[in-house]
């Protein structure tokens, strides 16, 4: 799967299931979590939707605000693991 | 154990467990293993416990800290916060734990609210980390001390010399901060004798027993976390496994694996902490692990939906989590912790009844569970020993079983005041209303709702008006044409938080850019100024909101208006 994919496949699961505005346009760059568009418990539901996806299992240490608050570092960290 | 039949020889929280350095019955347990993702776990045993909690009284008194003086303790969950806590109490001083900065919250509205509880409380002392101490110091009128303030005041002073208060047991214990509108959180003062009793009541409703380990994510900031998940087990020498609220919520699968590894047998969540973990825990994460070594999981805070049990055990049954397991207690800051508990042995009495009349004539009528007006309602169980429960009409008058009305309660753990706060006259005829609707049924309670608008999010209390004057200052928004309610949400199994706001501006409306650009900001204000994220957020034009014949917003029609347009009810 191209970054892209994994890219709108992520924007769509976040804006519908996390932000529960399918309207909302979520940029690349914004805080999602410091923005106040979700709270941190997002980050495990999160962590479940990309296991299942995409088979990449992001470990704790990497569930943190500073490393998942963005659409790109997110993607980016399914990006890495991702076969 | 301390049960009220061996009440006696406590006669202060200083007295009781903490303070010897083995019990008897109970050698060589832990008093606190505390984990931390990514890091070892660190294992304190009774007598070092004893030690460190001594020598943080002696460096406290060192800095200055004397007898009836109130201390606010404001770290992220931590060893050292708990250490200051045991340690201020050795000193006589008050302690009372408050919640931290986060990444989200506005550090200047921070400071304003610690400001304005400085003053109202008259404050002695702040204690916090050495990161957030520079912010705090020059806005408030109380010294704030570091970590490296206390640290070399412990190291300074003779721990050997130093002599803990006597406290008298009618005297205040420490505080706990029950939310309320901004700038006003009201301190719930409660002394040694009534938290005493409500440990030893509680303890027997729980059969606790020596050989209980309690696991523990809870913010010790809440009612919940500080008594059933720090006070409870450290004075009745139960072991604690302890972890912060911000690590669990990210990865909680972390509390599956400290019941695994330190064979936990009791812990306490609220409704969507049940959710939380059944929905967001990988598999993977649960591997080899087991929790048939627990006795209780203890639903308390905020409503108990029969839905989140079931999913909890469909999910969790493969780990040895059994039904009978999962019990509820209700309770509040105000009577210490718990009003009531349902027993161990067995599943929470459900009471099916008909919604139609319950709405209508204030009566919870059963009905079989295929009537079309059937909802099932979750019993919380008797109060504790100690404590009374009785059902009242808007007058104050009793109401007979299956009446619904508000809740009132009596005890011998109940509050002695509102802390500097003689504005605000807790009981009436000796009773305490706690604002709860509910009824009772064959001796057990059960709660059907609020008499104000209250919302709880994840077990914390969370005011509209609070939402809504944030919601009236973003520019863009009508001001005071903004409201905010509870929405009741199955899957995540707590009330999740919306917002109507109305603007001027019709062309705003139509041009999606700036709509966005207007959510956005609000969603961001919402987050920097309060502790609690927007689920749903609706703009509106002039038209949409329904006002009263007065002009004002009717929270409730609005909510039922937003609520018939999403097809819910």
């Amino acid at each position: 799967m191209d970054e892209e994919k994994v890219r709108e496949k992520l924007r769509h699961f976040i804006c519908q299931e996390l932000i529960r505005d399918d309207e909302y346009q979520l940029s690349d760059q914004e805080g999602i979590i410091t923005g106040g568009l979700m709270d941190s418990f997002s980050l495990a539901e999160f962590a479940v939707y990309v296991e299942s996806e995409f088979d990449v299992y992001i470990p704790d240490a990497d569930l943190t605000v500073a490393k998942m608050n963005t659409l790109d570092q997110m993607v980016a960290r399914v990006m890495r693991d991702l076969t | 154990m301390l049960y009220p039949a061996t009440r006696g020889g406590f006669q202060t929280l200083l007295d009781a467990l903490t303070l010897r350095p083995e019990p008897v019955s109970n050698p060589g347990r832990p008093a606190l293993i505390y984990l931390e993702t990514g890091r070892p776990a660190q294992n304190i045993s009774r007598p070092d416990f004893r030690r460190t909690v001594l020598a943080y009284g002696a460096g406290l008194q060192a800095l200055g800290l004397r007898p009836g003086e109130l201390v606010i303790i404001a770290h992220t969950q931590n060893l050292e916060s708990i250490y200051t806590f045991w340690g201020a109490l050795l000193v006589g001083a008050i302690p009372s734990m408050f919640p931290t900065l986060t990444e989200k919250l506005d550090a200047s509205i921070y400071m304003e609210n610690m400001k304005e509880l400085v003053r109202l409380s008259g404050v002695a002392a702040v204690l916090t980390s050495d990161e957030f101490a520079p912010q705090l110091r020059g806005r408030l009128s109380c010294p704030v001390y570091t970590s490296a303030d206390l640290t070399a005041a412990i190291v300074e002073n003779d721990t050997a010399a130093f002599r803990p208060y006597a406290a008298p047991p009618e005297e205040i214990a420490f505080l706990q901060h029950s939310s309320g509108t901004t700038g006003l959180q009201k301190g719930v003062a409660l002394t040694h004798e009534a938290v005493l009793n409500q440990l030893a009541a509680y303890g027997q409703a729980i059969a606790l027993n020596p050989r209980d380990v309690i696991v523990s994510w809870l913010p010790l900031y809440h009612d919940m976390g500080l008594i059933a998940g720090f006070i409870l087990p450290l004075v009745q020498g139960i072991p604690l496994v302890l972890m912060s609220p911000f690590d669990w919520v990210r990865h909680p699968a972390m509390l599956f694996r400290a019941i695994h590894d330190y064979q936990g047998t009791l812990c306490w969540l609220p409704n969507f902490a049940y959710n939380h973990s059944a929905r967001r825990i990988r598999e993977r994460d649960l591997e080899a692990l087991s929790a048939a070594s627990m006795r209780l999981f203890v639903n308390c805070s905020e409503p108990v939906y029969q839905e989140s049990h079931q999913l909890f055990i469909e999910r969790f049954s493969s780990l040895g989590i059994r039904p009978e397991m999962l019990t509820v207690s209700y309770a509040m800051a105000e009577n210490t912790f718990a009003v009531t508990q349902t027993p161990g042995s067995q599943t929470p009495v459900l009471d099916i009844i008909n919604r139609a009349r319950l709405e209508e004539e204030l009566l919870a009528a059963p009905v079989a569970f295929d009537h079309p007006e059937a909802i099932t309602k979750v019993s919380c169980g008797r109060p504790i020993v100690g404590t009374e429960l009785r059902i009242v009409d808007d007058g104050g008058r009793p109401l007979p079983e299956r009446r619904v009305g508000e809740v009132a309660i009596r005890s011998d753990c109940m509050l002695d005041e509102y802390y500097r706060r003689p504005d605000l006259q807790p009981f009436q005829d000796g009773w305490y209303l706690t604002g709860d609707r509910g009824y009772i049924a064959a001796g057990e309670l059960f709660i059907v709702g609020r008499s104000k608008d209250l919302i709880i999010n994840a077990g914390k209390n969370i005011y509209p008006q609070d939402i809504e004057a944030i919601v009236n200052e973003v520019p863009g928004v009508h001001a005071g044409r903004a409201v905010a309610f509870g929405v009741p949400d199955e899957r995540e199994g707590t009330e999740l938080i919306a917002v109507i706001a109305e603007t001027k501006d019709k062309t705003l409306l139509a041009d999606q850019e700036r709509r966005q650009a207007l959510i956005r900001q609000i969603r961001q204000e919402v987050a920097r100024q309060s502790m609690v994220t927007l689920s749903y957020l609706k703009l509106v034009d002039a038209k949409w909101l329904v006002k009263t014949s007065s002009g004002k917003i009717a929270r409730a029609a609005n909510r039922a208006k937003w609520l018939s347009e999403q097809g819910r009810r």
